[in-house]
């Protein structure tokens, strides 16, 4: 049992991720947040649902997570006034979460900050798309959105305001800077911009349909994705994916990584003017996509998994390819590192660039690669490991310096590793020719999870199923939810010309964040 | 220094003959002056906009800029602000919540300018269709000359997108 608490009674859930389940009063909300975080443990994510056609009113939904696993509290909120207690004083990363939570199925917390987040002005306030009677024709508005910003006063303070359409190639998002000089005294972020009502859709999907859905939450994650989707589907219907499939579907997720991690430490050579690094880096990452492409037939491998297993197989021809693209990066990549580490003009930008402190981490329940770059030492794969990577043995990448030069530290350290587990799929994988299972339809009243380490952080896909056995809810998390708050601490103090630096240091998701 | 010389050399020339134009992918002519077209040359300067894509389309726009394509080394570029721009390029299902910030952005810019949009989103709303957050397709919101479909679509199929939007602006 995860956590005991008086009157808590959880559920052990089936599926690959360890997890209970229970339903909790309003008075126990606070206490057990409470006892939960005092042991180190974590709030993954926050949702809601509308259940008033089977007769009660909305639920909210928590998932904390701590050393033993995932424990997901149901506390049911009555259909005329949804009010549920504050967590955001116990899991600060919560505030976003439970506004937004309000935008779209309009359930409320009792505590401060209730300005919109998800929601501009795309529909009504008063309106939430999220609510099984909600009329799109009728949602519409014309208001504008006025957002209120916390302003910075003092002599000499201006803002910079930046975005949602920014410098480069890369998704939309609204930056309010508050400096000084050059100095940034405060950040304050703004999403929602790419907003396109992706969990109201999966509701109208079939299971299948969804996969693909999943797979588009954040396309540098799609692997990450279709993974958890697949595995909150086969929590529900309490199957378990051939052998082959789970080996193959380690392999995605590794060669997911190890494209991003390529492509990121060359934009990372980029932000301080080393072009050298960029052109590097990309030359490699572009090998790993076409041997993708020529290998599994798409080179970011969308669609590739889907429940019940995958949907392409590695040829035994490709196996030889695998080992010659690891040896060849290994080469490579252990080069640039020297590169990059030797020279004094890259790491005088890197180090002690937007710092943030392990004991801010800790607080503020940052997760995944930038976690683990402050001291945070998680790793689904390692901790939750479920097959294969229970016979993997990863070996997680930490770092305490808390600084872009450690985020750097912390992908080349994740790409070798990557490697490695590379070559051990491949050496590993044993022949079978059945690759899925059928699995078409869920059973009815189901709820299921997912948890995947991708390269960003941990993925979490949950899945209600109604009577019927059809998509009732769909909630897709991603990482950045928890990172993206961290940015505007890690920000604090340094240049604005660092921003970018410190920001792709980052690398989160809007399109994952703002569904 | 010495090592980064050493692996320069080593690397060598990694670009692949650019591709050939794609016709087919234009769904709308598009009347420009030949006299402003002149001035395009060789060079052309791109801005992007992502109208609410799920950031598979930037992954390969980015990689059009690596050494393999460089496409760069055809003189198109991309800016960072829309006066300096002749193409706008589009990615995603228009969110509601960047329509107005994708039409000022096209507003922006100045006459004579090309739209491409890119992927499936852009050409249809692809998998997140029109819903009561997205507006669909980008021409439902701004005029389009050139569509490059996939999800996401390959480098060589937006290069191929973007040297059918040039060629038949030349063309005019």
């Amino acid at each position: 049992m995860p956590i005991i608490h008086p009157g808590l009674q959880l559920i052990p859930m089936s599926g690959a991720a360890p997890a209970w389940q229970g339903r909790i009063r309003q008075d126990d909300l606070q206490p057990i947040c409470r006892s939960v975080r005092d042991r180190g443990g974590r709030l993954v994510a926050l949702w809601g649902s509308d259940q008033r056609a089977s007769g009660s009113g909305f639920t909210l939904h928590l998932l904390l997570l701590n050393e033993v696993g995932l424990i997901c509290l149901h506390l049911p909120l009555s259909a005329e006034q949804p009010v549920y207690p504050d967590v955001s004083e116990i899991f600060p990363v919560a505030v976003r979460m439970q506004r937004a939570t309000y935008d779209l199925l309009g359930i409320v917390h009792d505590g401060q900050d209730h300005r919109q987040w998800l929601r501009h002005a795309a529909w009504r306030s008063g309106s939430f798309p999220l609510r099984k009677d909600f009329d799109a024709s009728q949602s519409r508005t014309d208001e504008l959105d006025n957002y209120r910003f916390v302003q910075v006063a003092g002599h000499g303070v201006h803002e910079i305001a930046v975005g949602p359409v920014h410098a480069g190639i890369i998704e939309p998002g609204h930056f309010r800077f508050s400096v000084v000089g050059e100095k940034v005294l405060r950040l304050e972020e703004r999403f929602g911009y790419a907003h396109k009502g992706i969990e109201k859709r999966f509701e109208s999907m079939s299971l299948g349909q969804g996969a693909k859905l999943a797979g588009r939450v954040s396309g540098d994650s799609t692997v990450a994705y279709a993974w958890a989707y697949a595995m909150a589907a086969e929590s529900i219907a309490g199957t378990t994916p051939p052998d082959r499939a789970l080996w193959l579907r380690a392999l995605f997720l590794e060669r997911e990584r190890i494209a991003n991690h390529l492509g990121d430490l060359g934009f990372l050579g980029n932000d301080v003017a080393f072009s050298f690094g960029l052109t590097q880096f990309w030359i490699l990452k572009e090998q790993v996509l076409r041997n993708n492409a020529a290998l599994f037939g798409h080179r970011y491998l969308m669609d590739a998994i889907h429940p019940g297993g995958v949907s392409v197989d590695l040829a035994e021809s490709g196996k030889q390819t695998l080992l010659e693209e690891c040896a060849m990066l290994e080469r490579e990549v252990h080069l640039l590192r020297s590169i990059y580490e030797e020279h004094a003009s890259i790491q005088d930008r890197y180090m002690g660039t937007g710092y943030v402190a392990p004991k801010l981490a800790a607080q503020l329940g940052v997760c995944g690669l930038a976690g683990r770059a402050s001291s945070q030492v998680w790793d689904a794969r390692m901790q939750f490991a479920c097959a294969p990577y229970d016979q993997l043995d990863v070996r997680i990448a930490v770092h305490r310096n808390g600084d872009v030069a450690a985020r750097v530290i912390v992908r080349f350290d994740e790409l070798f590793e990557s490697l490695r587990l590379q070559r051990k799929i491949v050496s590993n994988l044993t022949h079978s020719d059945i690759l899925t299972l059928p699995l078409e339809k869920l059973p009815g009243n189901g709820f299921g999870l997912g948890l995947v380490e991708g390269w960003r952080g941990e993925v979490m896909v949950a899945i209600h199923t109604d009577a019927q056995g059809r998509l009732m809810r769909v909630h897709p998390h991603d990482p950045s939810w928890q990172n993206w708050p961290v940015l505007e601490h890690a920000i604090m103090n340094n240049v604005v010309p660092d921003f970018p630096l410190i920001n792709k240091s980052f690398n989160l998701s809007y399109s994952g964040h703002d569904l | 220094m010495y090592q980064i010389v050493k692996q320069i050399i080593k690397t060598g020339i990694k670009t692949e003959p650019a591709p050939q134009a794609n016709e087919e992918m234009r769904i709308q002519p598009q009347v420009l002056q030949q006299e402003i077209l002149d001035t395009f040359g060789h060079a052309l300067n791109i801005r992007l906009v992502d109208a609410g894509s799920c950031n598979g389309c930037e992954l390969e726009i980015n990689a059009v800029n690596n050494a393999y394509y460089n496409l760069e080394g055809l003189g198109i570029k991309f800016v960072a602000s829309p006066r300096h721009a002749d193409m706008l390029m589009v990615t995603g299902p228009v969110s509601r919540h960047m329509e107005v910030a994708l039409r000022r952005t096209f507003d922006a810019m100045p006459d004579p300018k090309l739209v491409v949009a890119i992927g499936d989103c852009a050409y249809d709303g692809g998998i997140f269709g029109e819903s009561y957050a997205t507006c669909g397709k980008v021409s439902n919101i701004i005029p389009v000359d050139v569509v490059v479909k996939g999800c996401p679509p390959t480098p060589v199929a937006i290069m191929q997108g973007i040297l059918a939007a040039m060629s038949h602006a030349v063309k005019e």
